[in-house]
């Protein structure tokens, strides 16, 4: 198994998502297992107007790429490969935009000591 | 070229892509695939001059080959490199043809994957199904030799690192799949056909190579209706190729073509293979395409074409693919069965529409429709912002003859 990053860029803010987007997303991992895959883990972020951007010495108070459709949250698969990650994330619910698929470089969990 | 040498280039050309596939399963990894296919092919030319070309010469050449590549892989583990190695999931799910899926076929479909870009695809396809040197898809592509290198390795370096399965796809996917299949291959086929600039209309390897890859999908996919009609398509324009321009390489309109000279053999397995996905169920792209071209094909005359059946089978076209090229297709068609005044009004559509600014064939289309209504000052105007739109010196001088004839009085 694999594991990839799934990239949600969602045009409308989190809390303006109607309650059966945020149902599919709560039986996200649930139906990810069902399908052969598991979610490894998973963060929802603010809307990019609680974003601050550092730039060498500039601090400025806007996501670092601004698009229309802003990174909602990330999740981590596992996934047999390329063709299984895909069918996995396309299970995403998504109102107006999309997801991105990558293959992880790496991933750990900081444990205190 | 002596015997074995010939030997050496028709086991290329006809077994590179089964030699490649079943050392990529072996190899796990497409450049140490590639490099040992490469090297049996060398080995071959010396030890078929020696001891005589084998009676199976795939079979000689994969044995050679996969015998490299694990020799390479051991070495390689005893250096305790990590390489991310292709993924070929376990035979957990029922294969989606009903036969042994080849290997040829997992080659494919990892060469046409969405994941990669539309232009690596045509590369990697050239470069790994058909066993074409970097150096000459450059030259084919119009590319210098390291920007073709870089692209052929970024596409490697993606199927490797996000685990692209070396696997032929589910059967849910699988339509999808085969459209994006049989999209590559036309491009590789509509590449060396039209060439879009350079002196040479027509690029005879690439065309040969596109048909090659045609033919092995109808043979490893026989059931699918659309591989049928992708290589009926091909085909026809084929058998009609060496007409398109003249003895001075002056690109020819339909009309104008010697149609004595097209190949009838050709012409004839083109109908068999559309007259078969015709009646095996409702035809998509590939099959309406190589219909219409068919009919073209068979007419002792331009005038003498079936156009209200061409029309029809436009309209079905449009059905299964609403692209704005078919429809200004389709007005060419129109302007036969109901005069050029319709087929002018359809044009005029297609240009206030705005998805077809800057191909060449609109204004083209409306400069032929015009001088046919007489109104050559006009023609001749659509005429030269076609000519500004042509890269191709073949298609330039055709239309620049245009221009001139419809200023003529």
């Amino acid at each position: 198994m694999a594991q990839y990053a799934v990239l949600i860029f969602e045009a409308v803010p989190g809390e303006e998502l109607p309650p059966e987007v945020l149902e599919a997303h709560g039986s996200l991992p649930d139906r990810i297992k069902e399908q052969g895959g598991r979610v490894v883990a998973g963060m929802a972020l603010q809307p990019p107007g609680t974003a601050t951007s550092i730039r060498g010495e500039l601090v400025t108070d806007a996501p670092f790429i601004e698009t229309k459709e802003a990174l909602g949250g990330i999740f981590v698969i596992e996934a047999r490969d390329l063709d299984h990650a895909l069918a996995l994330a396309k299970l995403t619910p998504i109102v107006e935009g999309g997801v991105e698929v990558r293959p992880l470089l790496g991933f750990e969990v900081v444990e205190p000591d | 070229m002596d015997q074995v040498e010939q030997a050496v280039a028709d086991a290329h050309r006809r077994e590179w892509a089964a030699v490649l596939a079943a050392t990529v399963r072996v190899a796990r990894d497409l450049d140490t695939a590639e490099e040992a296919v490469q090297d049996a092919y060398v080995q071959a030319l010396t030890r078929w001059r020696r001891d005589g070309v084998p009676a199976k010469p795939g079979a000689w050449l994969t044995t050679v080959a996969k015998r490299t590549a694990i020799n390479v892989l051991r070495r390689r583990r005893t250096l305790q490199t990590k390489l991310p190695l292709l993924v070929e999931p376990e035979e957990t799910e029922m294969p989606a043809t009903d036969t042994i899926p080849d290997d040829r076929l997992r080659l494919i479909f990892t060469c046409c994957h969405p994941a990669l870009a539309e232009e690596a695809r045509v590369a990697l396809t050239l470069r790994l199904v058909c066993g074409v040197a970097t150096p000459d898809i450059a030259a084919a592509f119009l590319v210098s030799q390291p920007t073709m290198a870089a692209r052929l390795t970024r596409a490697k370096k993606k199927i490797a690192t996000a685990r692209i399965p070396y696997a032929v796809p589910t059967v849910d996917e699988m339509p999808s799949r085969v459209d994006g299949v049989l999209t590559v291959v036309h491009l590789l086929y509509a590449t060396g056909h039209t060439a879009p600039s350079g002196a040479d209309l027509v690029r005879d390897d690439l065309t040969e190579r596109a048909l090659d890859v045609a033919r092995l999908l109808h043979l490893l996919l026989p059931r699918d209706r659309e591989a049928s009609g992708l290589l009926a398509l091909l085909l026809v324009h084929e058998a009609r190729r060496a007409t398109r321009t003249d003895a001075r390489g002056r690109l020819l309109r339909l009309d104008e073509q010697d149609r004595s000279q097209w190949d009838r053999d050709r012409i004839a397995e083109a109908d068999r293979l559309i007259v078969g996905a015709l009646r095996a169920g409702p035809p998509g792209r590939f099959t309406l395409q190589a219909a219409i071209a068919a009919l073209h094909a068979q007419a002792p005359t331009y005038a003498e074409t079936d156009w209200p059946q061409i029309v029809t089978l436009y309209d079905q076209l449009l059905r299964v693919w609403s692209s704005p090229v078919v429809a200004l297709n389709r007005a060419v068609a129109v302007s036969m069965v109901d005069g050029p005044e319709a087929a002018l009004t359809e044009v005029e559509a297609l240009e206030r529409d705005g998805r077809l600014a800057g191909y060449r064939y609109l204004p083209s289309t409306k400069a032929d429709l015009l001088h046919r209504l007489g109104r050559d000052a006009e023609a001749a105007d659509a005429y030269r912002a076609a000519l500004a739109l042509a890269d191709n010196a073949a298609e330039q001088e055709f239309l620049t003859d245009r221009v001139t004839a419809a200023q003529s009085p």
